[in-house]
């Protein structure tokens, strides 16, 4: 691989007198994100505690923004990190927190797919997965706008407008259907 | 742009340093400060001035052992002052403290520092909750309801800059404002005649998302013993402090790039970094001047003057701010 080819990553890599630690470097870098992303998911899963599992789901979006910003797109990264590490895990902590104390609870009884069902499940998605990523051709793009503000804007407001208008319906029903139960409860 | 592994070691060594030089002279000031508003001394006893007394507290947190709760949960508990501090260090990245003093100049600059200003809520939920004290998880519950409710206004007032300068690189918003003071962001002459209050509404958000008086309610010592740092010694506690005045300092830089024209000189001559460190520390002074001045709010009244108050007048001065821009 070419190292010119990753010099818009800024830290580690481009100069020619490093061009042969630079796949190295890449590599690890990308490995340190996939492990962050992984491990993280896994505690999200598997962790006890509700506050761990959402720390385990912010190192996964925290590792997922990472691999947008290797990819070249930073503005993703950035919108990953601010919406889903800076909003969504902060939201998922707040509600636990004003939820029942998790001493108390006992965990319920395992649901349909906790036995061989659920390892056949995850077996099956397994294989279609690396079945997929075998046998499909990964074309290198060529580098467009530099995930530019702008670009995703006029996209955002032309070509997808209507995807626009209708996420601004769901957010819009959402806010509505908030302040009908906030309502209900003051009510009492 | 492209940084060597060299270069991105100097810029990340550079930010940990100032971030630390700061962190330590800012309590330094604050000490001396409280003492000169509150008619007391402050420290005044190691070297001249009090100027040792940083170091000597830097070295006693340092020295002092790291104790962990036995309740606690101690990976949360470990974590969550690291991910006070790192955020911090992130931001100043990409703050340009003059034309070429910038580490990384992104296009997306403004975003960037929001995303990792939003990571501090997650390291005082942490924090709270790790240690397993209720002072600790009342504490990081209002401090989230907080961080999150003074977000939006903030947010809200960085789009109308982001429209009037059409860009989101902070250098490309300083070199908007080139020139006397009356090209800046902060007077009205050429954008909306609101932008005195926008700086206002972003002055008071940025003190309530660094957790200031009178916005601590974090960790308002006299109802929380120490709120969400409770539990917290030695360099643990340490870390909270720097990460805090850190996120002062990111804060008051956003303030001078958004408002005040950044490194430019107000009349025009000699801009330069050290433009850019006066107006800094000038804003950081009306944070302290501030906190020592001005009793703490409630909780409610907090929540109010974020949702009733400011909120609707950062929308309000958003629309006008676009109709003008579309009208001239």
């Amino acid at each position: 691989m070419n190292p010119a080819e990753w010099s818009w990553l800024p830290g580690v890599l481009t100069a020619n007198d490093l061009s042969g630690y630079a796949d190295t470097a890449v590599g690890i870098i990308f490995l340190i994100m996939v492990a962050t992303t992984v491990i993280g998911g896994i505690i999200a899963c598997s962790a006890e505690r509700l506050v761990r599992a959402v720390a385990g789901l912010a190192a996964c979006f925290i590792g997922v923004a990472a691999i947008y910003y290797y990819l070249n797109s930073p503005f993703v990264a950035i919108m990953q990190m601010l919406i889903y590490v800076g909003a969504v895990c902060i939201v998922i902590a707040f509600a636990i927190m004003l939820a029942t104390p998790e001493d108390n609870k006992k965990p319920g009884p395992p649901g349909p797919l906790s036995g061989p069902l659920g390892l056949i499940t995850a077996a099956l998605a397994t294989f279609g997965m690396i079945g997929l990523a075998l046998n499909t051709m990964f074309k290198v793009h060529p580098k467009i706008n530099m995930g530019a503000v702008k670009t995703i804007g006029v996209e955002l407001l032309t070509t997808h407008s209507m995807v626009f208008e209708l996420i601004s319906m769901v957010l819009l029903i959402a806010i509505i259907g908030s302040l009908v139960i906030g309502r209900h409860g003051r009510s009492k | 742009m492209s940084l060597t592994i060299f270069n991105a070691l100097v810029a990340v060594v550079a930010a940990i340093a100032f971030a630390a030089l700061n962190a330590a002279y800012l309590v330094w000031a604050e000490r001396r400060g409280a003492g000169r508003i509150q008619r007391r001394p402050g420290p005044n006893v190691n070297g001249p001035l009090g100027l040792l007394q940083p170091p000597a507290d830097g070295l006693k947190l340092m020295a002092k052992q790291l104790t962990i709760p036995g309740g606690a949960d101690k990976a949360l508990f470990v974590v969550a002052p690291v991910l006070a501090m790192v955020p911090a260090i992130m931001s100043f990245v990409t703050i340009p403290f003059s034309d070429t003093i910038v580490a990384h100049s992104m296009n997306i600059g403004v975003l960037m520092l929001f995303a990792f200003a939003s990571l501090g809520g997650l390291a005082i939920l942490f924090a709270g909750w790790g240690s397993r004290n209720k002072y600790g998880v009342m504490a990081s519950v209002r401090a989230v309801s907080q961080s999150i409710s003074y977000e939006i206004p903030m947010l809200i007032t960085v789009i109308t800059i982001v429209m009037i300068t059409g860009t989101m690189n902070l250098k490309d918003m300083v070199a908007a404002q080139a020139g006397g003071f009356w090209n800046w962001n902060f007077f009205p002459s050429f954008s909306s005649p609101l932008m005195p209050i926008s700086f206002l509404l972003f002055f008071v958000c940025t003190l309530a998302e660094t957790n200031r008086a009178p916005f601590d309610l974090g960790e308002a010592e006299s109802e929380l013993v120490a709120g969400f740092h409770t539990e917290y010694g030695s360099m643990g506690f340490g870390l909270f402090f720097m990460g805090e005045y850190a996120n002062i300092v990111i804060g008051t830089s956003l303030m001078t790039i958004l408002f005040l024209g950044g490194w430019n000189c107000p009349f025009g001559l000699y801009p330069g970094v050290w433009w850019f460190l006066i107006k800094v520390y000038l804003l950081i002074f009306s944070f302290i001047w501030i906190r020592w001045t001005f009793p703490r709010t409630t909780i409610y009244g907090l929540l109010n003057l974020s949702w009733k108050i400011l909120i609707p007048i950062s929308l309000f001065n958003l629309l006008l701010t676009a109709g003008l821009l579309k009208v001239f």
